[in-house]
């Protein structure tokens, strides 16, 4: 009763709870405003009580009103008093109104500090924590200063449950105490491998929203991160890792090194990221651009190589630093050489990129570009003339390239122009300029070795001009052109370079002859370009191990005395080039007999054969200069216009691409053309859309369709033989008949993915791998480089032998060439005669007179006419085409025994006289007997 | 995270926790912008959307709507994850959430988005964990008939 009465007098006194304030907020919403008018009177009322429940139930009811949006800032004080109570129930809902209505212009916040210190350092967790959280709410830069100590000692507070608070609470501390952040960071990074899931996930987050304002600082903890990356099962965690990686750049370069290995297995799904792989290029960062550019040199293709060069090229112009620049260079050259050039389809352009690549200053990179020169002119016999007129350009500016004549490496770009102008110089505009342009006095600041090409191909050179002025009326200007190499060459005979002293000593003497027959007005020119007459030809990397060693050389012997060490290294010509001489040295003046010329030239023209990249040259113009090295034969390289610039297939590149527009463009003028007539004939026809778009993939005609014809694919390019090389059987099971079949690929390309198919008859059948279904084909094991055969055995399973049998099949296969594959189709017949299924069995003549009695053989006979044979010829052909062995022979008259797979007995009486032949036959298979006279009638009938 | 507020269809502010120290009005008045961008979108549209400077991430579970804002850089997707784990948190704690036990218990919804979330940051992401640390914390907690055995005069 007592209690009931306190407990009324308590409800009066307490007034209202915060359920109590909800509930009349709620049972007053026609005058809220009013209802909570009072309230706040009540609580203010409350406030100035002693009792801290009833001032903590009061804050608690304010915080709520704060979020209805009432101002409470009247309060902020009763909210410190109610924090600093001892009790948690009390602490807690003060550090809640605090955290909910303190902001940072509030007054009251310094008189927190020592409150808060206290509550950070209590022995109960939750009072650090509550601190803590409403910390993390109100932190003033003050509050950061004064209390980042305490915080930092916090970290490393055994509870999880305070470490990870205070970990958090760090980042809000960094924020506004920035000095704090040096010396704690190594302790927070400590955390990153707290033993406990919250305390690392927290320093995750809190280094992750650090590094986002300044990655470059943390890009030491990438590692670290990587680490956490790859063992963390935390989601929430991995999420901000990857986000912070991506900060770091590190996420492109793994991006790009993973595509790299896409790139592999799926080409396709790669290239069509090209521009963003190209944009990569653009990135400050160099390892990116270094993993970008390898990443390119695996995707290009005939489509896109001019594309992602012009690119490159724009890049190379950009470049900074050499080092970079240089590495562009050799990708740019990789990315277009790479398997013997195969996505180039202009060599036009690539020469025209080769050009400008010289215009680099400083490269290291010259003897790659000279090499790159050689190999494309030489190999190219199409490109010859664009390309000996862009090397004398290059030859006319050589004084550009060299500069102030520093020696940079693109000189040895002149090595490749000297060379390529005096090899191939009947395809000069203006010889005489360039031999001009070759014996400048500055010629002489060049690096040796590429002195002694020029002189060696002046020489070349003066035979050529030689031979056009003679030609010409007057004859004067031959010998000033002689003048003009007795004048200039001295310059060389002094050289300090043994290779250009000996050349140019050499070749002035020879011009100095020259001139005394040339006064006698005796004609030389022809003689003097039998000089340099012949072709080089490329040859392959391997060729030289197909040279037998000539007994008795030895190798390793020296042939003149090593040389003394005073020679100083410089004199010697460079390594690359050096090497290359003895190769072109020409095969004509060697003294080798014919007999061993004519194997080597077989065995090249095997080799040449063999590869599809190897441009040929037109037979004519190689037999003349191997028959008769007259002068008149000098063989003028012909053009070779079965090699078009552009390698047929795809039309390519910016040109190609706008010819291909416009033809499309074409097209489609013509089709609309048609359809407006087609509308006029239709009036109806307004139903129907007309291409106003875009076309659809079935509009555009296939421009390169007429280029698959001319496909350097003879017709037949397989052919198929076959032999019953095996029968074996009984009547009962049917017969197995083994059939090796002879494929030989007689055309220039790889045949692989052959499948060998036939048409199962109700009879014979084609026994398939297990597993197959009965349509499916037999794989051939094997793929056929051009040129060669091989054997693959089928297994038939026949039913019965007595009639000839013909399958039908076809064998599809893939025809590779260097640039295309096609799938091809052959259909084939396999004829199994009866023939095939008699195995030769000898027989006695008595046990063949006794089967002749027995009267179960059925009698056939066949008349031959007009055999014009000896009769043991006659003989010997019905043995090896039929299988039959001769049992007796009289005179023209001869008995012959065969058996069949099955056991049929097949016996002959074979009579001649003069060309006729006739031919009984008796056998237990009448079916069987007549197919075999018929195919021995018939095997006579061809001869 | 910038803030997080909770509010009825009707426009009600049930919850508001702020990262940023802003001044009232300023609250006030991106609340109440908010308030109405949020709400006159369609069931169907999209739980993001740029908004001044921020990204807003927003769900609606029954008649509440959650709503976080968050930097530009920050994942969407996580902040959706936040605001359902807490979703999932206040569940486990009054046993299936209403509109008014977030209402009534206003203030053990702030603790216990506090121990879920600290400076805008997730603290704890194992929900056993930030139960136990409420319930621990409860316990501490002075049952409320104390105030009854307080004296009053």
């Amino acid at each position: 009763m007592a209690l009931k009465i306190v407990k009324g007098s308590i409800d009066r006194m307490f007034d209202k709870n915060l359920q109590d304030l909800v509930r009349g907020i709620r049972n007053h919403k026609e005058d809220e405003a009013k209802y909570i008018s009072t309230c706040i009177d009540e609580i203010k009322q409350e406030l100035k009580q002693d009792n801290i429940a009833v001032k903590a139930n009061a804050v608690c009811k304010l915080t709520y009103l704060q979020m209805l949006g009432y101002d409470v800032s009247w309060a902020a004080f009763n909210i410190v008093e109610v924090m600093s109570s001892s009790k948690f129930t009390y602490k807690r809902i003060g550090y809640l109104a605090a955290s909910q209505c303190f902001h940072e212009s509030t007054d009251v916040i310094m008189l927190t500090t020592n409150q808060i210190r206290k509550d950070l350092s209590s022995p109960n967790q939750y009072d650090t924590g509550v601190a803590l959280t409403g910390l993390s709410c109100f932190v003033t830069p003050d509050l950061a200063r004064d209390l980042a100590n305490d915080i930092m000692t916090l970290m490393s507070h055994t509870k999880p449950y305070i470490r990870k608070k205070a970990v958090l609470i760090m980042y809000k501390v960094f924020l506004k105490y920035p000095e704090s952040l040096r010396p704690a960071f190594p302790r927070l990074k400590e955390k990153l491998e707290d033993p406990d899931p919250g305390v690392q996930s927290a320093a995750v987050n809190v280094i992750c929203e650090l590094a986002r304002r300044n990655p470059k600082n943390y890009l030491s903890l990438a590692p670290l991160f990587f680490k956490l990356m790859t063992s963390s099962t935390n989601n929430w965690v991995l999420i901000k890792i990857i986000k912070l990686v991506s900060c770091f750049c590190v996420v492109k370069y793994l991006g790009l090194l993973a595509m790299s290995k896409i790139l592999k297995t799926h080409p396709k799904s790669v290239q069509s990221h090209k521009d963003l792989i190209l944009q990569c290029l653009d990135d400050k960062d160099e390892s990116i651009r270094l993993r970008a550019l390898d990443l390119l040199y695996g995707m290009v293709s005939k489509k896109n190589l001019m594309e992602i060069v012009k690119k490159l090229m724009l890049h190379v112009d950009k470049a900074e630093g050499t080092t970079y620049r240089d590495e562009l260079l050799t990708k740019i050259i990789d990315i277009c050489s790479q398997s013997n050039y195969q996505y180039i389809t202009n060599f036009e352009w690539y020469i025209s990129i080769l050009v400008e690549l010289t215009r680099l200053e400083g490269t290291r990179h010259g003897h790659l570009i000279a090499s790159q020169m050689l190999d494309v002119a030489i190999r190219v016999k199409a490109i010859r003339i664009f390309a000996v007129a862009q090397m004398a350009t290059l030859l006319d500016n050589a004084h550009l390239l060299t500069g102030n004549m520093q020696r940079n490496g693109i000189c040895e770009v002149l090595y490749a122009a000297a060379w390529i102008c005096g090899e191939f110089s009947e395809h000069l505009e203006n010889p005489m300029q360039t031999l001009e342009a070759m014996l400048r006095p500055k010629v002489a600041t060049l690096p040796g070795h590429i002195q002694a090409v020029y002189v060696q191909n002046a020489a070349k050179l003066f035979s050529t001009v030689l031979k056009s002025q003679e030609g010409s009326t007057e004859g004067t200007a031959a010998q000033e052109t002689s003048q003009l190499m007795i004048d200039r060459l001295p310059l060389f005979v002094q050289s300090a370079n043994l290779e250009v002293q000996e050349r140019a000593s050499c070749i002035l003497q020879l011009v100095k002859y020259i001139q005394k027959l040339q006064q006698k007005e005796v004609e030389v020119a022809e003689e003097v370009s039998a000089l340099f007459a012949g072709e080089l030809n490329p040859v392959a990397p391997k060729a030289q191990k197909k040279v037998p060693v000539p007994e008795g050389l030895d190798l390793d012997a020296w042939i003149n005395e090593p040389p003394s060490e005073s020679e100083s290294e410089d004199e010697q010509p460079k390594a690359i080039f050096a090497k290359e001489e003895p190769k072109h040295s020409r095969s004509r003046h060697t003294e080798v007999d014919e007999k061993e010329l004519a194997r080597r030239r077989e065995a090249r023209k095997q080799e040449q054969a063999n590869n599809p990249f190897y441009i040929k040259a037109s037979p004519s113009s190689q037999k003349v200069y191997q028959e008769s090295p007259g002068v008149e034969h000098i063989p003028v390289v012909q053009i070779d216009l079965t090699v078009p610039l552009k390698v047929p297939g795809l039309p390519m590149s910016d040109q190609y691409l706008k010819l291909e527009e416009e033809r499309r463009q074409k097209e489609r003028a013509d089709k609309k053309k048609k359809e407006k007539k087609k509308r006029k004939e239709k009036r109806s026809g307004r139903g129907r859309r007309h291409d106003s778009g875009p076309e659809s993939e079935e509009d555009i005609t296939p421009a390169h369709m007429v280029d698959i014809v001319t496909e350097e694919m003879p017709e037949m390019c397989l052919t198929l033989n076959h032999k019953v090389c095996d029968i074996q059987g009984n009547l009962q099971d049917g017969s197995q008949v083994v059939v090796s079949v002879i494929f030989e690929n007689k055309c220039d390309s790889l045949l692989k993915s052959m499948e060998f198919n036939v048409l199962d008859s109700l009879n014979s059948k084609l026994q398939r791998p297990e597993g197959s279904g009965p349509h499916d084909g037999f794989t051939v094991p094997f793929q056929l480089p051009p040129g060669v055969s091989n054997e693959a055995r089928l297994v038939f399973t026949v039913q019965s032998i007595v009639m000839p049998q013909k399958m039908k099949g076809t064998l599809t296969f893939i025809v590779k060439n260097e640039d295309s594959s096609i799938h091809e189709k052959l259909d084939f017949k396999l004829h199994f005669t009866c023939t095939s299924y008699l195995i030769t069995t000898p027989c006695y003549s008595d046990a063949f007179a006794k089967l002749l009695e027995s009267g179960d053989l059925k009698c056939s006979s066949v008349r031959l006419e007009e055999v014009n044979m000896p009769f043991h010829h006659l003989l010997a052909r019905i043995c090896f085409h039929h299988h039959f062995s001769v049992v007796e022979r009289i005179d023209s008259c001869a008995s012959m025994y065969s058996r069949s797979i099955q056991g049929h007995h097949v016996c002959l009486l074979v009579k001649t006289s003069g060309q006729t032949v006739s031919i009984d036959a008796k056998c237990d298979e009448p079916t069987l007997l007549g197919n075999v006279l018929d195919e021995i009638k018939q095997t006579f009938s061809q001869c | 995270m910038q803030f997080m507020l909770l509010f009825s269809r009707q426009g009600k502010l049930r919850l508001q926790k702020w990262y940023v120290p802003l001044c009232d009005k300023e609250k006030k008045k991106i609340t109440r912008e908010l308030l109405q961008t949020v709400l006159a979108r369609k069931p169907k549209m999209c739980s993001f959307l740029e908004w001044r400077d921020l990204k807003v991430v927003y769900k609606r579970y029954a008649s509440l709507y959650f709503c976080c804002a968050i930097e530009n850089q920050d994942n969407e997707l996580i902040t959706l994850e936040i605001i359902h784990r807490y979703v999932e948190l206040l569940d486990k704690y009054f046993g299936s959430v209403c509109e008014l036990d977030i209402i009534f218990n206003f203030e053990k919804a702030y603790f216990i988005l506090d121990e879920f979330l600290l400076g805008g940051e997730a603290q704890e992401t194992s929900k056993k964990n930030v139960l136990k640390a409420i319930e621990q914390a409860d316990l501490l907690q002075e049952p409320r008939h104390e105030y009854f055995n307080v004296p009053v005069y």
